[in-house]
């Protein structure tokens, strides 16, 4: 008898939380606001521990249903949870690194208009989250998946006074519509051909089916998934919303576009990984869409300034390591690289909101520069998660993706071309993320000085280049730590624990299994490989940033032409531009609005209008007022009818 | 015995007296006797035709249209008089407060 753990309680502590909030904020005290969010994530997290130590006895999966939600002949869906390793995985790292992400935030934003609003949208992200992890049907995980479009939306145009952030919102928002709809229409095949969208059931149904060889219903359903994963997860060739999604503030670029929200998609196809297995081109489709964009956002973060817009990059590339694993039929490493990725990034991107923070809300790292001796707490956590991201031992990165190299390796579903790829990625992500850490952290100060030269001297020095408050060093002490000690479970470990959740026995896993026992080369070998990637990542940025800083230029110079297109992202929101934007808003213009709103729709009201205007000035002569006019009408009428009467007795 | 014919030509000359009456009078009360006498041309013809058809309802309703005309005629007057006491004069072309 398995005990009834209130799964629903996860979810809605952080919606209370958002509600309360979100309601009465306002009149709120900034202590009582944070007090408030802090208490309901806080709480979350709590009970997503207490869960997690009474794991081992419960029996998986564990399913728990709320209320009938929607009937309709055999169809149904119902508002029920869903607990395996998988789930609780995830839902460790949402509360969790939400929860440090909850604190931080309250350093970082302490200044700002709109405290409350800002508390109560990242409660409300919490809800859907963890709505979309613990859903027991893909219907639930498509309210959280709308969910926390919306709480991103709302979140990338927190400052929704400036421009940028408020259009950067919109693309965002848009640009998921589209994933989305290819979602939905997964989703509708599902209802059709299997009648139901209950995990246990679809899987059941996709587990009995054959391997399709060519493009059978699962394929077509995995590669829909797969577009709905690209939009959520800002894969090629959707990817252009993450990078502009940085005009949010940055504990939201750390909670939503780094951490949780981008990691749903590969949550969502690893938790559909039985649809996927039966459907080896979809795998294939996965996985070269998850290589071309790791490297491909790797080679755009080599040329940003703008720091978050690197991290934005790199987060886009460490997403396409993911669905390379997914896409090689390592699920469970993909999910351990999300959780390394979730400590790292987080990490990363909230240092980064420290320096953002000590330098007075300067964001290009060529106006940074020497800051380590300034603000040494955050330089040296800073030091973890790069040397951690860039895939050095013994950090978290080093194990998750070295997991993912050696399986997109070994695996039946891999090849070396991904492999090939991925150290390539790898070395590059090394490179741009030393080259942040050197412009950032070493080197002269570039930026204009705040304290020393201006007029008010002394009497601002507190305005000068400063360390964060303890409230924002706390969580990232906490996140290095994990960052450097979070991939010591092993990935051997952690694909024990997940595999009642991500592992089928069926004859690809068995081909897998024998492929494990005699590898065709040796793991060691292939991590030698990719240390060495890390550290020529390392040299390469030293030489061109510390010790010759100059070289750079020069470099670009020689490239011409094609360092012109990375820097400008290879042109990509142009050609969108050019490609979609521009005639859909032509055609809405010239077609939709001036075309048929105005001349044909408009202009039948017009129209008609005007007619019965003019009908109506020559008949109201009819009402005279004159009594006897008004009789002689009747009378007339009633002379009418009897006629009428009269003939049609006579005919 | 008077054919039928002779009461409806009759019943109709009375109802076209009513209605010309009505139509070219000025005074609100010769408006309101025409009335009575179109009422008058259709029950003439009422009766006219129940006799013919020996049914009993014709006469009836001759009836009914003559309570009806006697409360009409109870409550036309009295308005009549309001009318009169307001504006001082009958004629219906300048009894024209509702026109705009």
């Amino acid at each position: 008898m398995t005990p009834n753990l209130h799964l629903w309680l996860i979810p809605l502590l952080p919606l209370v939380g958002a509600v309360v909030n979100g309601m009465f904020g306002k009149r709120f005290s900034r202590q009582t606001v944070s007090g408030v969010a802090l208490t309901f994530s806080g709480a979350a997290f709590a009970k997503v521990l207490v869960i997690a130590a009474q794991f081992s006895s419960l029996n998986l999966p564990h399913v728990e249903t709320v209320a009938a939600w929607i009937r309709a002949g055999s169809f149904q869906a119902d508002f029920a949870f869903y607990l395996d390793s998988l789930s609780l995985v995830m839902l460790l790292v949402v509360t969790g690194v939400g929860f440090l992400i909850h604190i931080y935030s309250i350093g970082y934003m302490w200044e700002e208009d709109g405290f409350y609003r800002f508390f109560a949208y990242l409660n409300l992200f919490m809800f859907f989250m963890l709505t979309l992890v613990l859903a027991s049907n893909y219907l639930v995980m498509f309210i959280g998946w709308e969910g926390v479009g919306l709480a991103s939306y709302l979140l990338i145009g927190f400052w929704f006074t400036k421009d940028e952030a408020a259009s950067a919102g919109k693309k965002a928002f848009i640009v998921n519509r589209i994933g989305d709809f290819g979602f939905l229409i997964a989703l509708f095949l599902m209802i059709q051909h299997f009648g139901s969208l209950d995990f246990t059931q679809v899987f059941q149904i996709a587990y009995s089916r054959n391997v399709e060889s060519g493009i059978g219903l699962l394929t077509l359903i995995g590669l829909l998934l797969m577009v709905g994963a690209a939009g959520k997860s800002a894969q090629l060739p959707l990817y252009v919303w993450l990078p502009d999604a940085m005009q949010g503030p940055t504990p939201v670029s750390a909670l939503i576009h780094a951490a949780t929200m981008v990691t749903a998609g590969v949550y969502m196809v690893s938790r559909s990984h039985l649809i996927f297995e039966r459907a080896p081109l979809a795998m294939m489709v996965v996985a070269i869409v998850g290589t071309l964009t790791a490297l491909f956002a790797a080679t755009i973060g080599i040329c940003q300034t703008d720091i978050k817009k690197v991290l934005a990059y790199s987060t886009i590339s460490q997403l396409g390591y993911m669905f390379m694993a997914c896409g090689v039929g390592a699920f469970s490493m993909g999910i351990f690289h999300l959780m390394t990725h979730a400590f790292f990034k987080g990490l990363l991107f909230l240092a980064a909101g420290a320096v953002i923070h000590s330098v007075g809300g300067e964001q290009d790292m060529r106006k940074m520069g020497g800051l380590r001796t300034k603000i040494p707490w955050t330089f040296w956590t800073m030091t973890a998660a790069t040397f951690t991201i860039a895939g050095f031992p013994p950090f978290a990165a080093f194990f998750s993706k070295d997991a993912i190299l050696y399986q997109a390796f070994v695996s039946p579903y891999g090849s070396w071309v991904y492999w090939a790829i991925g150290v390539l990625t790898a070395f590059l992500t090394s490179f741009y993320m030393f080259r942040l850490w050197f412009l950032t952290f070493f080197g002269e100060y570039r930026g204009e000085e705040h304290s020393s030269h201006d007029e008010h001297g002394a009497a601002s020095h507190g305005h000068g280049i400063h360390e964060s408050p303890k409230v924002m060093l706390i969580p990232l002490v906490i996140l290095a730590v994990l960052s450097i000690c979070g991939g010591w479970i092993g990935s051997e470990r952690f694909d024990k624990f997940l595999a009642p959740a991500l592992h089928s026995d069926s004859a690809v896993m068995e081909s897998s299994a024998a492929a494990h026992a005699e590898p065709p080369v040796s793991e060691t070998l292939l991590s030698g490989v990719s240390i060495l990637a890390a550290i020529g990542g390392l040299a390469l940025a030293w030489l061109l940033y510390l010790r010759r800083p100059q070289l750079p230029q020069e470099i670009a110079h020689a490239l011409g032409g094609f360092y012109e297109a990375v820097v400008n992202k290879y042109y990509v929101d142009e050609l969108y531009a050019v490609l979609f934007v521009k005639p859909l808003l032509d055609g809405s213009t010239k077609i939709l609005w001036q075309g048929i709103d105005r001349d044909v729709i408009d202009a039948t009201l017009d129209n008609s209008a005007e007619g019965s205007r003019k009908v109506s000035d020559t008949v109201r002569h009819m009402q005279s007022g004159n009594i006897r006019s008004y009789a002689g009408w009747v009378a007339a009428g009633a002379a009418a009818v009897i006629v009428y009467m009269v003939w049609m007795g006579t005919r | 015995m008077v054919p039928l014919s002779y009461y409806l030509i009759l019943g109709g000359i009375l109802f076209a007296c009513g209605v010309t009456g009505f139509l070219i009078q000025r005074n609100i009360i010769t408006i309101f006797m025409s009335i009575e006498l179109m009422l008058n041309g259709v029950n003439l013809s009422f009766v006219a035709f129940a006799a013919q058809w020996h049914a009993l309802s014709g006469q009836v309703f001759v009836f009914f249209v003559m309570v009806v005309a006697a409360a009409e005629s109870a409550v036309g007057l009295a308005i009549i008089i309001a009318v009169y006491r307001n504006r001082e004069t009958l004629n219906v072309d300048r009894i024209n407060l509702l026109k705009l």
